[in-house]
């Protein structure tokens, strides 16, 4: 199932990437609606992260492309803002909050220039948004695995684009944490902002996005939530893992989700959550 | 990436011997340039083969390096036979003898020659600081992020190279490898264990690394020892220094954080 949006954010066109030669994505097509939030959902290693990295033009695709708003990506770079996974950086890296949410201020531009005050202004902004204004100047270090992932939110909010690609930044998250993404999202939106995540959890997924791009190696579907979580499609993604189905199923005939990620992750990482 | 340092000052061998066979002389300048261009190509070529082959780091730079110092060797042994012509001679000074080596211009002495060739490249790396912090820091930390806002983390990342590299090949022709190693990576570390902040800890490297240079000439003094010897002594002893002092600090922060 493929359903086209009226108003298009990124349109992915006949696209296949590989790792050393495996395809990860196979002729994935589909089109992204604006002003809404976007969830790319499938199971481990289906090609979530590099469709991410495909559409951010960190890998080259062995064919295919993706336009966004109707653009080649370094024509509208600037309204683009990416948040890498976590992991992907070394924390002990000697810099303070601060500095890191100021990288969202880098511009091909200006990169041998100072940043001005306006810049720090709309940082200070940045990380008032996710609710870290008093870890300012917090060594990254010393953060908890939610604090950094607000920490890469601000940061990516500091570049003021209109659409935003985000790499699982749910995972391994404190109660606060998501609920301050979640608020932050709402508000997104409201703004008009288009917001594209990748995320693993079948089971917030629903309540979270308004769109849901279903995938495993090859396009499953992608429409509005609710025509996409059907028992078929989910299957069609999912494939054997019928004990997780059969619980998503019973789930959604109740149209209620008892299970909440955030029940059963509290606090993770070191540091603390009080305020310095 | 420590390493790397160290990698660099084997792997020039052949860059030197090829400029040799292609000036001629032993020239000071030509050895320069050529370990320089096999310098910077030594880390392209470990990062291609870290990032292409998905060789471990560590693993890349082993088989580079080894494998351009044996190249050197072949080089040497077939087409310069007859001259005396080894990185001992070449390219490995020895600091005792900067002074004697100096540079003279319209008769007069202007003082060692090793100052005026270390003193331009400090200058052109603080040019490069200066002006390039944004873009080094931003391209270290998150390399991803930076390509993502369309910046060339290639350039970055072989404009670095390419400065450690010179670093590398101007310092050990005048002070010798084990000592350029020993200043390339002791004093940062050290100032990684005293301070979170970027800004300080080149600050405090630079001011240990005159610390180990000074502590170390007089201790060789004292010993009537190696100068090369004593410096790169001293400079594992202010490490260790560094180390008790940030052990000692976190051991205090802890205690009165338990108290509060």
């Amino acid at each position: 199932m493929d359903i086209r949006p009226e108003k298009t954010a990124i349109e992915v066109h006949n696209l296949t990437a590989s790792y050393n030669r495996k395809p990860v994505l196979w002729d994935i097509d589909f089109s992204l609606p604006q002003g809404q939030l976007i969830g790319i959902v499938g199971p481990n290693g289906s090609g979530k992260t590099t469709l991410l990295r495909n559409m951010m033009g960190l890998m080259k695709p062995d064919s295919g492309y993706v336009n966004l708003f109707g653009k080649k990506l370094d024509e509208v770079r600037e309204k683009v803002s990416y948040v890498p996974q976590r992991e992907t950086v070394d924390w002990d890296f000697p810099a303070n909050v601060m500095d890191v949410v100021l990288m969202g201020r880098y511009r091909k531009s200006n990169i041998f220039k100072r940043l001005s005050k306006k810049d720090r202004d709309i940082a200070t902004e940045s990380l008032e948004k996710v609710n870290m204004l008093p870890f300012a100047n917090r060594q990254i270090s010393q953060l908890s695995g939610g604090q950094q992932q607000r920490v890469f939110i601000a940061r990516s909010l500091a570049q003021q684009a209109d659409l935003y690609l985000m790499d699982e930044p749910f995972v391994g998250v404190d109660a606060a944490t998501e609920e301050s993404i979640l608020n932050l999202l709402s508000e997104m939106k409201k703004e008009g902002k288009t917001v594209v995540i990748v995320h693993h959890d079948l089971q917030t997924a629903y309540e979270y996005f308004d769109w849901i791009v279903l995938l495993n190696t090859r396009l499953v579907a992608s429409g509005p939530k609710q025509e996409v979580f059907s028992t078929e499609l989910l299957q069609e993604a999912y494939g054997g893992r019928l004990t997780v189905l059969s619980r998503i199923g019973d789930l959604m005939a109740k149209q209620d989700f008892p299970m909440r990620e955030s029940e059963f992750k509290e606090k993770e990482g070191p540091g603390d959550e009080r305020a310095s | 990436m420590a390493m790397v340092g160290d990698a660099i000052s084997h792997a020039v061998l052949p860059g030197i011997v090829l400029a040799f066979l292609i000036s001629g002389s032993r020239g000071n300048l030509p050895m320069l340039i050529g370990a320089s261009i096999i310098g910077v190509l030594t880390t392209v070529i470990i990062e291609l083969l870290h990032k292409k082959a998905k060789l471990q780091e560590d693993a890349s730079i082993g088989v580079t390096f080894t494998w351009l110092f044996a190249l050197g060797v072949i080089l040497i042994s077939a087409y310069t036979g007859q001259i005396d012509l080894d990185q001992e001679c070449v390219l490995y000074g020895e600091i005792a003898y900067v002074p004697l080596d100096t540079l003279t211009v319209g008769g007069n002495s202007i003082g060692p020659r090793a100052l005026w060739i270390s003193g331009s490249v400090i200058v052109l790396i603080l040019l490069a600081l200066w002006r390039g912090y944004k873009g080094l820091v931003l391209t270290t930390f998150n390399a991803d992020y930076a390509q993502a806002l369309g910046i060339s983390t290639a350039f970055w990342h072989f404009g670095f190279m390419g400065l450690v590299s010179l670093t590398t090949v101007v310092s050990f022709e005048s002070v010798g490898a084990i000592l350029v190693v020993a200043l390339l990576i002791t004093p940062p570390a050290a100032a990684y264990l005293l301070t979170d902040s970027l800004k300080k800890m080149l600050w405090l490297t630079a001011l240990l690394g005159v610390l180990t240079a000074i502590g170390g000439y007089y201790l060789a003094l004292v010993l009537d020892g190696s100068i090369a010897g004593a410096m790169a002594t001293v400079a594992g002893i202010l490490f260790a220094g560094a180390w008790g002092w940030s052990k000692l600090l976190k051991r205090l922060s802890f205690k009165s954080a338990n108290l509060t």
